[in-house]
């Protein structure tokens, strides 16, 4: 019961949730869609524990993202032990680097006054989620091991169910039965995942979502007019408004 | 040729008096709230000194503005390598205790006191924690005419000064000071606006305002490494970065900024400069030696009658260009070519700029301890001067130490002039030396001196409104939002979960 609670219905909930929720904060509260950053009250503590932390979770983040978009390849990477080393190694190396952060990150806004100021039960309610979410994560890869692979032989079917409103529940039974203690860490790591999805919109998680990707590609300087100039002296249309094809320059 | 119209500002330094009133108007209107406390979008400080924040002028510290790299320019400390590499930590960003931590008194204590034999006092309270505080700093500590080790013998420009010059300004009798007030320089290459990975800073097409749009900032904080000048600014508690608007909804309706309208000095000049957008990239990443030259050429001259033309057919309103052809601003900086940008080797072309002060400068001590202030010979050697020229070239000119010496000899020569008018004991010779060598005429110094000492209220702000009626009857269909109120966003400016 417990079962289909966690991976039959709280994957939906949470999906829905993060669907309508951030898109309802970025339309209506788009003051409210920021990173937060506290570096300007204290600069250097925050250094080692964001650096460690994020690099480690977005190299995590994107090593799932390929499990699940393509496993066949994963499989095949792992084909010989040597390279299936090196990804468990690497993998491993990260998630000890995003919990190194964390704990650098926690213990700077619990014993820093000034970041306690612009603290809130949110923030400390992520700190919660993403240590459990790491710490199960750890301990899953030391007592279940060869992660890649089941991820990417048992896991990707499961969340594929999941993406085609049909989650085979029985999947998550698979995972790593040899050993009780990484089958408790596997499903705490799956449940906690799709509630840290569910409460993306009312966390700081939301700046993930607008991650300044179009920098890359965008010019350096940005004009904006607020009217075109031209149209307004020289209009020969007596409303020509409506068009506002003008206001990026 | 791509003509836009910018609104520029011209301070003149040998008008101010360090009272602050611009900052406190500014304050007042703009930063008195919870997270802005430390922000003085406005500030004066004192030269020699260190500024507010702390060295802000040192780019070694700070990595702000652009640095030439081959024939174009890229981003000192910021920009999108740069940058997004440093999303997570932005090692060059000034923290709070750059700038100062702001306080407050607890009044309520002198009232409420038990009666004792002490005098109850009223202790300073963080404004961020609200714990009991040392005070350190302040956003004014400089020093006027001291001289200690922590502010004026701390300015970066010394850099470029020996340690002789060094010592000599710190001679009792020579010791001088001017005061520096600054506000964002609203500048044609904003370092700010290329270094916002979420594009959240832009320029005003219309007035060339710098601004950011305080939707889509989402404090990536790069804004705040790349201004050289230090003046945008992270608030805390929301989360978002600000800066100085140019108080545009006032200008919009053609009043003065607020700083300006209040300054009592007088110091201050605001008016209309057409420029052609066209030229921006070249002019900021041309040789450091030509950058002041080439920045006051890229603005044109509003009376010459293609300029006139290639403006309307871009668009510029009749009332914007008549504007420019009475800007205070023009005549400062092209017709008298008195004012000069403020550290133009940032590269970002500000549309701010200043007459350097003379008066520290003139009334070199003779050996019985008079000063002389009419010597014919006051500019004739630069070694004569109380401060070094290069310390003001360092300030003004990016070191070409000529410029500085060209404009102190026009503001010498209107004071020889006047003094010829009123007072009548220069004698013609030397009021010919002096008004050759500065290639002035009476009639230009008697302008100059009228714009400077005279001008009125009308004179020293010449602003077009801004059209805004026009305007939106193009954006939107009046009759839907007529008795809806003004402009900007209702949302409470708080920060997200």
């Amino acid at each position: 019961m417990l079962d289909y609670l966690l991976f039959g219905a709280l994957p939906y909930v949470a999906l829905a949730v993060f669907l309508i929720g951030s898109i309802y904060r970025y339309m209506k509260k788009g003051f409210q869609v920021s990173s937060l950053s506290s570096q300007f009250l204290e600069g250097r503590q925050l250094f080692f524990g964001s650096q460690f932390f994020h690099w480690g979770i977005i190299m995590l983040f994107f090593g799932h993202l390929i499990g699940f978009l393509v496993p066949s390849a994963v499989m095949a990477w792992n084909g010989s032990p040597v390279r299936l080393l090196i990804l468990e190694f690497s993998a491993f190396g990260f998630a000890i680097s995003a919990f190194i952060g964390l704990l650098l990150l926690i213990k700077r806004r619990a014993t820093t006054k000034r970041i306690q100021m612009v603290s809130n039960h949110m923030d400390y309610l992520v700190y919660f989620v993403l240590f459990v979410q790491i710490a199960s994560g750890i301990l899953m890869a030391y007592y279940g091991r060869w992660g890649s692979n089941w991820f990417a032989s048992v896991m990707t079917p499961y969340l594929r169910s999941v993406f085609a409103f049909n989650p085979n529940i029985d999947l998550i039974a698979q995972l790593s039965t040899s050993n009780a203690m990484a089958l408790l860490m596997v499903k705490t790591h799956i449940a906690s995942a799709f509630l840290i999805i569910g409460i993306i919109p009312f966390t700081r998680f939301v700046h993930f979502l607008v991650a300044p990707i179009d920098y890359i590609w965008r010019k350096y300087q940005l004009v904006i007019w607020n009217w075109d100039n031209k149209e307004i002296r020289n209009s020969r249309n007596y409303f020509p408004g409506k068009s506002r094809d003008f206001k990026n320059n | 040729m791509n003509i836009r119209s910018q609104i520029s500002m011209v301070f003149h330094l040998d008008k101010c008096i360090g009272c602050h009133t611009c900052s406190v108007a500014c304050k007042n209107i703009w930063t008195d709230r919870k997270g802005a406390e430390y922000m003085w979008w406005n500030n004066v400080e004192t030269k020699p000194g260190t500024g507010y924040p702390t060295k802000w002028e040192d780019q070694e510290i700070y990595q702000g503005g652009w640095v030439k790299n081959g024939d174009t320019v890229s981003l000192k400390g910021a920009g999108k390598l740069k940058g997004l590499k440093n999303i997570f930590h932005n090692p060059n960003m000034p923290v709070l205790d750059d700038y100062y931590e702001p306080w407050a008194y607890r009044y309520q204590d002198l009232f409420d006191a038990p009666e004792g034999d002490d005098q109850p006092i009223g202790r300073a309270v963080s404004l961020i924690t609200g714990e009991p505080m040392e005070i350190k700093a302040g956003p004014n500590w400089d020093d006027d005419l001291s001289g200690t080790p922590d502010y004026a013998r701390q300015d970066v420009n010394f850099k470029h000064l020996s340690q002789a010059e060094q010592e000599a300004m710190f001679q009792l009798e020579k010791m001088t000071f001017h005061y520096l007030p600054r506000i964002c320089n609203h500048c044609l290459n904003p370092a700010c606006v290329g270094s916002c990975p979420s594009g959240a800073l832009y320029k005003r097409g219309e007035d060339g305002v710098v601004l950011i749009n305080q939707e889509r900032c989402r404090a990536w904080r790069m804004c705040v490494t790349a201004c050289p000048y230090k003046k945008s600014y992270y608030n805390w508690n929301t989360g978002k970065s600000e800066k100085c608007v140019l108080c545009y909804p006032r200008l919009e309706s053609a009043q003065a900024p607020a700083c300006m309208h209040s300054c009592v000095g007088r110091i201050r000049y605001l008016g209309v400069m057409l420029y052609d957008a066209d030229q921006i990239h070249q002019v900021a990443s041309c040789d450091e030696s030509q950058i002041v030259d080439r920045h006051l050429d890229i603005y044109l001259d509003p009376n010459d009658p293609a300029v006139i033309k290639a403006a309307k057919a871009n668009g510029i309103a009749d009332s914007t260009i008549k504007a420019a052809q009475n800007s205070p601003v023009y005549k400062f900086v092209k017709e008298w070519k008195i004012a000069l940008p403020l550290h133009p080797e940032f590269r970002t072309l500000p549309n701010l700029f200043y007459v350097p002060p003379l008066l520290p400068a003139m009334a070199s001590v003779s050996a019985d301890g008079v000063y002389d202030t009419v010597s014919e010979h006051l500019l004739a050697g630069v070694e004569k001067l109380r401060v070094p020229i290069r310390y003001l070239s360092s300030l003004f000119t990016a070191g070409n130490d000529q410029k500085v010496i060209d404009v102190f000899k026009k503001l010498h020569a209107v004071r020889v002039s006047r003094r010829d008018t009123t007072v009548k004991d220069v004698t013609e010779k030397q009021l010919n030396t002096v008004m050759n060598e500065a290639g002035m005429d009476v009639h230009t110094a008697n302008a100059i001196f009228r714009l400077t000492s005279l001008a009125t209220f009308e004179e020293r702000f010449v602003i077009p409104a801004a059209h805004r009626e026009e305007a939106i009857e193009m954006l939107e269909n009046t009759g839907d939002y007529k008795g809806s109120t003004g402009f900007g966003f209702k949302e409470k400016p708080a920060r997200g979960l």
